[in-house]
């Protein structure tokens, strides 16, 4: 069988699944895994970036994905009366002083000669730049948090469309790695990858505790949708003209409204990953593309002719962690809410890690591949799971603990499966399903 | 009296605590080094390790408290904890005679054992989940305190109490009984010294007739029985929680490579400078300046720098500082 045979019949596959899923199930289920297969496609391209173009070892997958939904909520929601003349301004001001005490250290320590005054220096400025901070930051923060708490107590956002909050996203994310990859990159690989494995944990930590910023633990709900193309389902209920054309298809007005409405997220979903796919696919046999894994391949020989290793590393490093942003962006409207609780890094980075490596590390539509397999696979192995342990529990009495514990316990088989399907691919397949060329 | 009111609210809230968790990091830390040394890759599996380790001392003491078996005032799980620490290293090398050997073969890089070891710490982290569940589990029995802080405070006469958890104890001599022999081991041993030449010197270390795989072996027993060890006693302090564990990876990382990776006594040195910085920066500190400062320069906030959601931020930001400053750690760490 031809290469480019192989791999159509591999997409017509996973296709099939989820039609399948369609058909068995439900077309709700079918067309929810779809599109968060589509988010998932764009975040694998984004990691396959990094490590398939250029072996670069990103664990802070997670943290780049929230930064996109923290950015839908800075752009698409209602500023919040109030709010900005309360503390608003002076949040920002603390935040520039903030920045403005890093910025005085960094300077000390690369002007000034080396020695104990040096370092007394760099210590007194980060003292005082830090009390400063807190005595302006602390009451406008309080002062923000203290409007209306019960649905707001945020500053808000812009109140612009929400598809411009994609993009933000994207830039949101590539401004955070680019302060992580100028810091950690240039190190050996597993700091690369412990340094943004702490990072991730700390955007998380701040979108959970800085309330002023989206009301932390408390959520924000009701972020606009992309309209027109994606509508309300109650206003599609109230149209005639849709009502009659549901009835044509043999659907009632609240199913064909339902589908409707998520069938538009995957329309959209489906022009940013070709618009993205397209893009990787391009720079990818670029002579940039070719330099890349050229230094990935031997990082002394590039650097040997005249290659900045470091500088194409920082490069890649962010525009990777800018189209994960992207895909949080999405994935925070698709949901219509930014729970950031919900982050886990089991789910949001070692799973998107997964779906690169199944589907083929350093090879754009392996990792989209991966992503819809992967993704159907963590949605459909906890019914398959319990099925199974409904199976073999069946003869066992009812009401034994052993029987009760195994069904409950059925739902931790995704985690389980993961990682074996991950150790199998590694051992037997590691070039994934389809291979870099 | 001010000044020792002051330096007793200092021990109560940061000196004990900080000295406890310093140790359970410091366990941590060492079971992450000894594997970097010997087997050369960051192991991400390790905080499930612990978890793993953990949970079947949590099930053997259950257990052993149903048939009636107690240790008196000390935790019963102190009397699990060998037969956990046999569990998790049958568990380990399991692991490592199915996985890990295949890519030792292969002479893999050492960043596709860290993925390796990405796909175990799932597999690790599901088995715990699937037979514990993913809750909250309290397993510690026996005397609750050491001190109480009532006993303390008629005792001394002081306002400020001390109060030290019998778990807090425990963990120090556990802690330093265990770090004993385990330097005893790698310094005094034939064994321990093998492996330390290994871990220096690969290729000069099979030269002279060293059996790798039995160094491989002789390390992953050492490293679960750390493993377990740190588990069961930051269980017994805080509380079994599968997902704590997968998050105590930061800390354990941030000690080992503060440290120097591969460096056992780094490790140790790391775990205290980790845990210290922790618990002193998101303390509030309002209380212990309130007895030192003079009446008129009280502090009126909580003086707290940071809040405690943020401990992963400090240990993440020293990390950075000694990485930027010192990329081999404090103590010199080997970097491959």
């Amino acid at each position: 069988m031809s290469e480019p045979v192989k791999n159509t019949l591999l997409f017509v596959l996973v296709g099939g699944l989820i039609l399948l899923t369609g058909f068995t199930q439900s077309w709700n289920a079918a067309i929810l895994i779809l599109n968060m297969g589509l988010i998932s496609a764009i975040m694998a391209i984004g990691v396959n970036l990094q490590w398939g173009f250029a072996g670069l070892f990103n664990v802070g997958v997670m943290g780049f994905v929230a930064l996109g939904g923290l950015a839908v909520v800075l752009i698409s929601t209602p500023v919040t009366p109030g709010a900005w003349s309360a503390g608003g301004y002076g949040i920002v001001l603390a935040l520039l002083l903030g920045a403005a005490t890093v910025v005085a250290a960094v300077f000390v320590a690369q002007k000034m000669s080396k020695g104990r005054m040096q370092t007394l220096s760099i210590i007194a400025i980060l003292i005082i730049g830090f009390f400063v901070y807190r005595a302006i930051f602390d009451p406008n923060a309080a002062a923000v948090e203290a409007i209306d708490p019960a649905i707001a107590g945020n500053l808000g956002g812009l109140n612009l469309p929400v598809l411009l909050a994609w993009p933000a996203g994207g830039l949101l994310a590539a401004g955070a790695a680019w302060l992580i990859g100028k810091t950690a990159l240039g190190l050996r690989s597993d700091y690369l990858a412990i340094a943004t494995l702490g990072i991730a944990e700390i955007i998380i930590a701040i979108l959970k505790n800085e309330d002023w910023l989206a009301r932390g633990v408390k959520n924000v709900y009701g972020i606009p949708r992309p309209a027109p193309v994606v509508g309300y389902e109650v206003d599609l209920q109230n149209d005639p003209g849709f009502v009659a054309r549901a009835e044509w298809f043999g659907l009632d007005a609240v199913t064909a409204s339902t589908l409707s409405v998520k069938l538009g997220y995957s329309l959209l979903f489906l022009i940013v990953l070709l618009m993205l796919l397209w893009m990787a696919q391009k720079a990818l046999r670029s002579p940039w593309g070719r330099m890349m894994r050229a230094i990935r391949d031997n990082e002394v020989a590039a650097e040997a002719m005249g290659k900045d290793v470091t500088r194409r590393h920082l490069q890649i490093f962010v525009l990777g962690s800018a189209i994960c942003g992207i895909a949080g962006a999405m994935m925070t409207t698709l949901d219509g809410q930014l729970t950031p609780s919900a982050y886990q890094p089991l789910r949001f980075t070692f799973l998107v890690w997964v779906m690169v490596i199944v589907g083929g590390s350093g090879n754009n539509f392996g990792a989209v591949l991966g992503a819809f397999l992967i993704w159907f696979l963590w949605v459909q192995v906890e019914p398959i799971g319990l099925w199974l342990m409904n199976l073999i529990t069946a003869g066992m009495p009812d009401g034994s603990a052993l029987k009760a514990h195994l069904i409950e316990s059925a739902a931790h088989m995704r985690l389980l499966t993961m990682g074996l399907i991950l150790l199998i691919v590694l051992r037997f397949s590691p070039r994934g399903l389809i291979p870099e060329k | 009296m001010d000044f020792l009111n002051a330096l007793v609210a200092l021990s109560n809230f940061v000196l004990v605590p900080a000295i406890a968790y310093g140790s359970q990091l410091a366990l941590g830390a060492l079971g992450v080094t000894l594997i970097y040394g010997i087997l050369r890759f960051s192991n991400f599996a390790h905080g499930d390790t612990m978890a793993f380790g953990a949970m079947i001392a949590v099930l053997v003491t259950w257990g052993l408290q149903a048939a009636g078996i107690g240790f008196g005032p000390l935790p019963t799980a102190l009397l699990a904890l060998p037969f956990a620490i046999l569990g998790c290293i049958v568990l380990v090398l399991i692991t490592d005679r199915l996985v890990y050997r295949f890519y030792r073969e292969q002479k893999a890089k050492p960043v596709i054992l860290v993925i390796v070891s990405m796909g175990v710490m799932f597999i690790m982290n599901g088995l715990v989940r699937f037979i514990i569940g993913p809750d909250d589990q309290r397993f510690s029995d026996g005397a609750r305190f050491l001190i109480s802080a009532r006993d303390f405070k008629t005792l001394t006469g002081l306002d400020e109490g001390l109060a030290i958890r019998t778990s807090q104890a425990i963990t120090v001599v556990v802690a330093v009984v265990a770090v004993a022999l385990l330097f005893w081991f790698l310094n005094k041993t034939r064994t321990g010294k093998s492996m330390r030449a290994y871990s220096d010197n690969e290729d000069l270390a099979l030269l002279s007739g060293i059996n790798p795989e039995r160094v491989v072996m002789i390390t992953w027993i050492l490293v679960a029985a750390l493993a377990t060890t740190a588990g069961v006693l930051y269980g017994l302090d805080k509380s079994f929680k599968p997902f704590v564990y997968f998050q105590l990876l930061l800390p354990i990382f941030a000690s080992a490579i503060v440290g120097g990776l591969g460096n056992p006594i780094g490790a140790i040195a790391g775990g205290f400078i980790i845990a210290f910085s922790e618990v002193t920066i998101t303390y509030a500190w309002k209380k212990v300046l309130t007895y030192l400062a003079p009446e008129s320069l009280e502090p009126s906030g909580l003086v707290q720098l940071l809040s405690t959601d943020y401990k992963f931020a400090v240990s993440f930001v020293i990390l950075l500082i000694v990485l930027l400053f010192k990329p081999t750690g404090l103590f010199k760490g080997k970097a491959v």
